[in-house]
């Protein structure tokens, strides 16, 4: 039995381990406390508010969020913002609708069930804006590469002057932990730049914290309620296999062999 | 079979059994003679079984929301994540259940070889095996295509490309398996089509391979045949049914911490990004059971020799009952055998690790020696080994080394323990 746990923990390191090595470039990321980690990790809702205002102030004029609506916002496990608070911020968007009974398409303030409107109309436009870069939708980013959250995080204060060696483009900045370490987004934020509605200090690294937690949430709404359901699974899981071995004593004691 | 005299009980029981002997069955199913002497190696069966049930149940309620076109589908596996109730939950369960499935199948299959499962009389039993490990690599190939993410569509691209490694035809073939000129969405709907199919085809497979399974009966860690029912056996139920339960259970946790705690580890980051057939990416890699083969594929450096390595390294395993010549089936009482068969999941391993690295350099040439490796165990080692190897005395039952018989086979006893 110690040898089949042995050799199944084996197995699975190398497992993940395999994956790990997939991101071939070996970039050493910045690192913060992240309450959304661990057996029971849930979000700071406070961060993901100020995430959110993050979002839409600095990074909305660019990035997308197409598979969110603004009825997430108030959802449990999300920002948690209130019905008329969200409604509030639907509402301070325009929305394209129709057609009407004229046949003519028409704005109308946003609605709950509305999806977050997207900064540009199509990909071509939004290439066309931002001199050919595509700036990607937002919505599972942090899955979407490899470091996750750490790489994110990381990213936003990696923006430094470039050694003398590279030469940059036109457009084209400097930035250590970017693939290739050239990146077409100026550095986004900077101390300061916004007013927190709640008092905390606006610096470069509370703002990549706050909104790399709004982007977690977003690419995982469900994440509260994922880890919550998996403790008690397991918990379950545990104590079923201890009594079901026990049972397993129990009746193979009628023979004599081994379990 | 005993089970032919069985008679129901009850009147009505009798009418229905003698008409369609269904009770037949569950009494043969309770009553079949199992060695007592299977180790936790072999408890992989029942967990597969729960493998392939679990995917068609998960895979069944995401059919229900995924739409399978080219301009939708990532967008559904989204609305699944997060506007379906528990979609979530179904599909982390349905991505991590292949992972699963497959560890618990390489586990079956490395059984196997240690015990000398495939051996006479079970050879149909292991070829119905590698039929159903073949058809489950497409049905995962093609799982992992419909989210249409990044690496859905370039993996896609590589692996139908191969067919174009085919003389004459081999372009023609790979049009028609797109069904156009690109993997697009001709190419994503008859993937979802057999990916639907393909389960159904296993599931059928998986009740040949049981009933062929029960004709011998068992191998077991001692590899002898054994007498049924005697002394060296009991019955399935309830014996066999709470280890293989208990042993479910070990499997579950693990299974379930993979979805509730690391869903995407096993993924790659990519496939969050929706299919661009205009960006390619920096590295284009397959799931992680496939690796080994990748390697093989990528080791050899023309293309048509590439695939046809990549096809042989599986498909020489079907005459892996030929081509072990040893009369012995357990590895427990064949030293040599033993030694070789660690170096071949060392290999293996190896081959996997090589598979998800670039093909270039030192991981190139590792790749080789693995591959080429990889097939003189099978074309060379064994077919000698079963003439040249010394092997130490089997007992004539099960009960005799169980109950410490000979000082002989208390050795060979303590030596089977050591590799549970």
């Amino acid at each position: 039995m110690k040898n089949l746990f042995k050799l199944f923990s084996i197995l699975i390191i190398i497992i993940t381990s395999n994956s790990y090595s997939l991101a071939a470039e070996k970039v050493e990321y910045l690192k913060t406390d992240w309450s959304f980690k661990g057996l029971l990790g849930k979000f700071d809702r406070a961060s993901l508010q100020r995430g959110y205002q993050v979002y839409t102030e600095v990074c909305a004029s660019c990035h997308s969020m197409k598979y969110l609506s603004y009825r997430n916002l108030a959802e449990k496990g999300g920002p948690e913002f209130s019905e008329a608070q969200v409604k509030a911020i639907a509402a301070s968007f325009e929305v394209t609708d129709g057609p009407n009974s004229d046949g003519e398409m028409f704005t109308r303030p946003g609605k709950l069930s509305d999806k977050f409107v997207m900064p540009y109309d199509n990909v071509k436009a939004a290439q066309a804006a931002n001199g050919g870069a595509y700036p990607p939708d937002m919505s599972v980013l942090v899955k979407a590469r490899g470091g996750g959250v750490d790489y994110i995080y990381s990213l936003l204060q990696g923006y430094e002057q470039a050694p003398v060696d590279v030469s940059l483009d036109d457009g084209v900045y400097y930035n250590k932990y970017m693939y290739g370490k050239k990146i077409r987004m100026a550095a986004p934020l900077s101390d300061g730049l916004i007013e927190y509605g709640d008092g905390t200090n606006a610096t470069v690294e509370q703002m990549s914290k706050d909104v790399t937690t709004f982007l977690m949430w977003s690419a995982e709404p469900h994440l509260e309620a994922r880890h919550r359901m998996g403790f008690k699974a397991i918990i379950y899981l545990i104590i079923l296999t201890t009594l079901v071995y026990f049972s397993m004593k129990k009746i193979w004691s009628r023979v004599k062999s081994e379990v | 079979m005993s089970d032919h005299d069985y008679r129901p009980k009850s009147k009505v029981g009798q009418w229905f059994n003698d008409r369609l002997p269904l009770l037949t069955l569950a009494n043969h199913l309770t009553d079949y003679p199992t060695p007592k002497n299977l180790n936790y190696w072999w408890t992989f069966g029942g967990i597969l079984t729960f493998c392939l049930i679990t995917q068609i149940v998960t895979g069944l309620t995401l059919a229900m929301h995924y739409i399978a076109h080219a301009d939708m589908a990532f967008e559904s596996v989204e609305h699944i994540m997060r506007d379906v109730n528990y979609g979530w939950l179904i599909r982390y369960i349905h991505a991590n259940g292949a992972s699963m499935f497959f560890l618990a199948v390489y586990i079956h299959i490395f059984r196997s070889l240690f015990y000398g499962s495939y051996k006479s009389p079970r050879e149909i039993i292991w070829i119905l095996g590698i039929i159903i490990y073949l058809l489950m690599m497409a049905a995962a190939f093609m799982g992992y295509v419909l989210p249409w993410g990044q690496m859905s569509f370039w993996g896609a691209t590589v692996i139908t490309n191969l067919f174009s490694a085919i003389p004459l035809v081999g372009e023609g073939i790979v049009t028609w398996l797109w069904g156009g000129y690109s993997v697009d969405n001709p190419t994503l709907t008859r993937f979802f089509t057999l990916h639907y199919l393909i389960p159904f085809l296993i599931l059928g497979l998986v009740v040949l391979h049981i009933w062929a399974l029960h004709v011998p009966g068992n191998n077991n860690p001692v590899g002898i045949d054994i007498k049924k029912p005697s002394k060296d056996t009991v019955p399935f139920h309830p014996y066999i049914v709470i280890k293989d339960g208990f042993a479910l259970l070990m499997f579950m946790i693990v299974f379930a911490f993979f979805v509730f705690y690391a869903p995407n580890i096993l993924g790659h980051a990519d496939n969050y990004i929706e299919a661009n057939p205009m960006v390619t990416p920096a590295h284009i890699v397959p799931e992680w059971y496939l690796l080994p083969f990748y390697a093989i594929l990528r080791s050899v450096p023309d293309k048509l020799l590439g695939v046809v390595a990549m096809l042989s390294a599986i498909l020489i395993l079907a005459v892996l009952p030929w081509l072990d010549t040893s009369k012995i089936r357990s590895a427990v009482f064949r030293p040599l055998y033993k030694q070789f068969y660690w170096i071949l999941v060392a290999d293996v391993l190896i081959l996997g690790y090589v598979g998800a690295m670039p093909a270039e350099g030192l991981y190139l040439l590792i790749a080789r020696v693995a591959t080429a490796y990889y097939f003189l165990h099978f074309l060379v080692i064994l077919p000698i080994l079963g003439f040249k190897e010394k092997t130490l005395p089997v007992p004539l039952s099960i009960t005799e080394p169980v109950l410490g018989g000979s000082p002989n086979l208390a050795s060979a006893r303590n030596k089977e323990s050591k590799i549970e």
